[in-house]
């Protein structure tokens, strides 16, 4: 190792000592601000040290990191997430606990490990990521020891996470058993033919696809979605939302898109039909839901499958769909969360569609804000949605994906009927002898929302500066 | 930049209006008001200025004002707004109808009356991007835009129904909207693959070489999404619920506007950008446009709802449009034109009646009304010249254009034409039988009501100007519009005869085999 490839290593080694500097800091003092300021301030650093390690790209450290370009983007997406987590976290989490400041910690080495996620080019280096991120979620989830509701989603993420990391050893063990390969590259390239399939080959394809459809909650491996985002902690679950799924996406995107996986028809049909079956029931399930958090977490689901018509074009452009995608879904996912994270109190998160009947008199910014967002959502010009979808589409009828897209376009018009029974209750009449207890909101909470509307209308509007960016970040050769 | 303009007056207004609503809560009406009678003001500073070198000199071009600006390079979308006679027909009706609108929820809307002046203002903007755009991004952009804001219009101003309403409105103007999309992404690719162009642009879409199969594809997805607009028979549900539970103001806009996106939507791009599956399609088309217009009609007799029975009327109406449009020769298309405009003020009046009717006496069951030509003269009055409009009396702006599509029709083919001028007889049905149990007939109860007022008779007057303006003296309307159709025929024309050559050869190639 020589000193260009610690430049490079710069942003994993700033995170991984920020971990053990917010532990540290923890035991000298128990302060709730002064710990979520440091860990604002290690993102800062980190952010920073993105642009010292940009220099080094494309830069390949040991056989298990690589750092380009295309790994840059993701990690600034995941940091900044991460602060935007931290934001909401704070107003969260002062209201009603004390001794909080682990939270930022097990949030760090979340952050932490998708950074290593994105970065892997190894099975070693891949697993090693989605563990430290799958571990930090568990303790994350089920972090308010006080409601026995957060324990209960802590413990099934637990067990089907596991479970599903289960499967995914197993079948890179069987993959390599097969190929005596463990570099994603080779193995990636390995699978788009069809005809050197091997029985222990597809047995391990097979075995880590479901790991992967249960990370990015795909269905059939969709059941775990709606009890955990109804569970965690408001901030968490939009953490889950972004940052976990984006980072097991952006692995999927660096690996398949690069190889053309398309010429093999059976691995892509099994997309497709993942795909297609995703945003049927995502966006049907979703119809029968009260709880918002749940109707999230099954407009999730559709828009998971969403983003696989796109990857499912291939080639560099959709990885440039895909991310474009990714980054108005993050915005729109934060707003979403944000406006329930300073909507909950200290009894529970208020995430019952009736918490929202009227909410446009009683408080018109956070209302406008929701609106926004779920327009977004449902894909309505003038949002960054409206746009995203548009390329989304765009992509997969470049490929001529036709069945895929007019499922999409369709199964969206079904979105639209949760989306719109939520915005019709913000402006109902309010119910009167409803309890409306008028907290201020966080300063810092409704300066991120204002600033998430704006980067939402600003998408929306004139998206071709984030276009260019994103084609700068990931053009061809990635 | 004059499109800019009048795209940007009301999104600006109406901003201004929400804002304004703090201050005074008539202030948003006044804003609105004026910023509408603004965007009027320029529209006929165009008809003035602009209007008669393109009519003295057809060789100019098609475009009396052309603006285009980069917007997404990257996916060859760019700000393409152009006005030719016919945008400048339909955005000349929409700030008029606009203005009509905003004078009718004077004392309708007494709740949230910024919020409801910033719906109202961007559903006409998005109307006028609609009439504007040719870039086919854009286009869709602002056909997406209407539909926000009058879903807030209907779900939060509405009747007792209105969630229901709204919702059906919004699911099916946004299933058709989105095939349409995939259909515009086709039309996309197919043209970027034979010339290597990726372009949004319609002047350039324009002529795409499609196979018949293709072009029947692609064009299925805009032809949907139009007829939802329109409506055509098979995709109307949704209207009568929308008109019947929006406010006043919004079924104004609704019958009065929002339908004739969809006629636009034909005119402008199903036939020019495929119009060999446009002749092929064009005996259904019409076809359909005859089922309209009598199950429209038949509809309308069965109400017993005021608002519901004038939204039928709109379904029927509407029907000629269509007819006139697939009749595809220039008599017909004009008369379509002529009958989108007189509809737009004729139904936009007829609604603005139900609203007064129903503030006043808070029913729309026509059941219960009756005899109340004693109580409000004056409103029964104005009540009668639009009935008589609508079922297309001579020196109304409607006989012209259904005088026209018929007329243009026959030659097209004469058993639909027949059929559907069977329509003016189920007109004259629902229409008397409209003024017999509201205005006549036996009162049923002692009606004490204020007549119309000077508000209310200042907008009537202005209508009945209007609708017998363009009733006596149709030429302004028909020689603005009669260049865009001239062309648009040209262009079908173009697409008819290769084709009947080819046929011709193939058959000759036939005999020629048999001897």
């Amino acid at each position: 190792m020589i000193s260009n490839d610690f430049i490079a290593l710069l942003p994993l080694i700033v995170m991984a000592s920020a971990s053990v500097g917010v532990m540290l800091g923890i035991a000298a003092s128990r302060s709730h601000g002064f710990t979520a300021s440091l860990a604002l301030f290690s993102i800062y650093l980190a952010i920073l040290s993105l642009v010292i390690a940009y220099s080094e790209v494309p830069r390949q450290v040991t056989p298990l990191i690589v750092i380009d370009k295309f790994a840059i983007l993701y990690m600034a997406l995941i940091l900044l997430s991460g602060a935007a987590v931290i934001i909401l976290s704070f107003g969260y989490l002062s209201k009603h606990y004390v001794a909080c400041e682990e939270y930022y910690l097990l949030l760090l080495l979340a952050m932490l490990g998708s950074m290593v996620l994105v970065c892997s080019s190894h099975f070693a280096s891949f697993f090693l990521g989605l563990e430290l991120l799958s571990i930090s979620l568990y303790a994350l989830i089920a972090y308010p020891k006080s409601r026995i509701k957060h324990i209960e989603a802590g413990m099934k993420y637990l067990v089907l996470a596991a479970v599903s990391s289960a499967f995914l050893l197993f079948g890179m063990a069987l993959i390599y058993a097969d190929s005596g390969a463990m570099t994603l590259s080779v193995i990636a390239s390995k699978a788009s033919h069809d005809a050197r399939y091997t029985l222990p080959f597809i047995a391990g394809l097979t075995l880590m696809i479901v790991g992967i459809g249960f990370k990015l909650a795909l269905v059939p491996f969709h059941m775990w979605t709606p009890d955990v985002y109804e569970g965690a902690p408001a901030p968490v679950a939009a953490f889950i939302a972004t940052v976990s799924k984006g980072a097991v996406f952006a692995i999927l995107l660096r690996y398949f898109t690069q190889t053309d996986f398309l010429k093999s028809d059976s691995l892509f049909l099994v997309f497709a039909f993942i795909t297609f079956v995703s945003m049927i029931a995502g966006n049907i399930l979703a119809l029968f839901q009260n709880n918002i958090k749940r109707v999230l977490a099954y407009s999730s689901i559709a828009h998971m499958g969403y983003l696989l018509v796109a990857f499912l074009s291939g080639g560099a452009f959709s990885a440039q769909v895909v991310t474009f995608y990714l980054v108005t879904y993050f915005v729109t996912t934060f707003g979403a969360f944000g406006v329930i994270t300073l909507l909950s109190d200290n009894e529970r998160d208020a995430d019952d569609i009736d918490d929202y009947r009227g909410m446009s008199s009683r408080r018109p910014f956070l209302a406008a804000v929701f609106t926004a967002m779920l327009f977004s959502l449902a894909g309505i010009p003038l949002t960054a949605g409206f746009i995203g979808k548009f390329y989304l589409i765009t992509a997969g009828a470049s490929s001529g994906l036709w069945v895929l897209v007019v499922t999409l376009a369709l199964s969206s018009v079904i979105g639209l009927f949760y989306y719109l029974r939520i915005i019709f209750s913000l402006y109902a009449r309010p119910v009167p002898e409803q309890p409306s207890p008028m907290r201020g909101i966080s300063l810092a909470g409704g300066m991120l929302l204002a600033v998430l509307l704006m980067l939402l209308l600003w998408i929306g509007v004139y998206p071709a500066p984030l276009m260019d960016g994103i084609r700068l970040m990931i053009g061809v050769g990635g | 930049m004059t499109l800019i303009l009048l795209i940007a007056i009301p999104l600006i207004g109406g901003i201004l209006s929400w804002l304004s609503a703090r201050i005074h809560p008539r202030a948003p009406f006044w804003i609105s008001l004026t910023a509408l009678s603004a965007d009027l003001v320029l529209a006929i500073s165009i008809w003035t200025n602009r209007l008669p070198t393109l009519i003295s000199d057809r060789l100019q071009g098609q475009w009396i004002i052309d603006f285009r600006h980069a917007w997404i390079p990257q996916l060859g979308i760019g700000i393409h707004l152009a006005l030719d006679g016919l945008s400048l027909i339909l955005v000349t009706l929409t700030a008029f109808i606009g203005i009509v609108a905003v004078v009718s929820s004077w004392s309708e809307i007494r709740e949230r009356i910024g919020f409801f002046h910033v719906n109202l203002m961007f559903i006409i903007a998005g109307i006028l991007g609609v009439f504007l755009s040719l870039d086919l991004f854009l286009f869709y952009f602002f056909w997406e835009l209407m539909l926000v804001p009058m879903y807030f219009l209907i779900s939060i101003w509405g009747h007792e129904n209105r969630v229901y309403a709204s919702m059906k409105f919004f699911i099916f103007t946004q299933a058709g909207g989105l095939l349409m999309l995939v259909s515009i992404l086709g039309l996309y690719f197919t043209h970027g693959r034979s010339t290597g162009i990726y372009t949004f642009d319609y002047l350039q879409l324009l002529g795409t070489a499609l196979s018949t199969q293709e072009g029947l594809w692609l064009m299925a997805g805009f032809a949907v999404a139009f007829a939802v607009k329109l409506p055509a028979v098979p995709f109307h549900p949704w209207l009568a619920d929308a008109h019947t539970e929006a406010p006043t103001a919004g079924s104004i806009i609704l019958a009065g506007l929002l339908l004739k996106t969809g006629a636009y939507g034909f005119l402008r791009f199903v036939l020019p950008l495929f119009p060999e599956a446009s002749s092929i399609i064009a005996l259904p088309a019409m076809i359909v446009g005859t089922v309209s217009i009598l199950y429209g009609a038949a509809l309308a007799f069965a109400q017993t709802d005021f608002k519901r029975m004038i939204a039928y009327t709109s379904v029927s109406r509407m029907g000629f449009v269509l007819l006139g449009i697939f009749a595809m020769n220039e008599l017909a298309l004009q008369g379509a034109v002529m009958q989108i405009v007189a509809h737009g003020i004729s139904t936009g009046m007829l609604f603005f009646i139900a609203g007064a009717l129903q503030e006043r006496i808070h029913t729309r069951d026509m059941s219960i009304m009756g005899g109340m030509w004693s109580t409000a003269p004056r409103m029964g009055a104005v009540a009668l010249i639009f009935a008589a409009a609508s079922l297309g009396l001579p020196g109304m702006g409607n006989f012209v254009g259904e005088f026209l599509v018929l007329l243009g029709s026959w030659q097209a083919n004469a058993v639909t034409t027949v059929i559907a001028g069977t329509g003016l007889i189920g007109a004259t049905a629902y229409a008397v039988w409209m003024m017999h149990t509201t205005f006549f007939s036996v009162a049923k109860s002692e009606w004490k009501f204020p007549d119309f007022s000077v508000r209310e008779m200042a907008v009537a007057a202005v209508m009945i100007a209007a609708i017998v303006a363009t009733g006596l003296y149709p030429q302004p309307v028909l020689d603005a519009s009669a260049d865009s159709m001239h062309r648009l025929q040209k262009i079908i024309q173009g697409a008819q005869y290769p084709a009947d050559r080819a046929d011709q050869k193939a058959a000759s190639a036939v005999t020629e085999g048999n001897r």
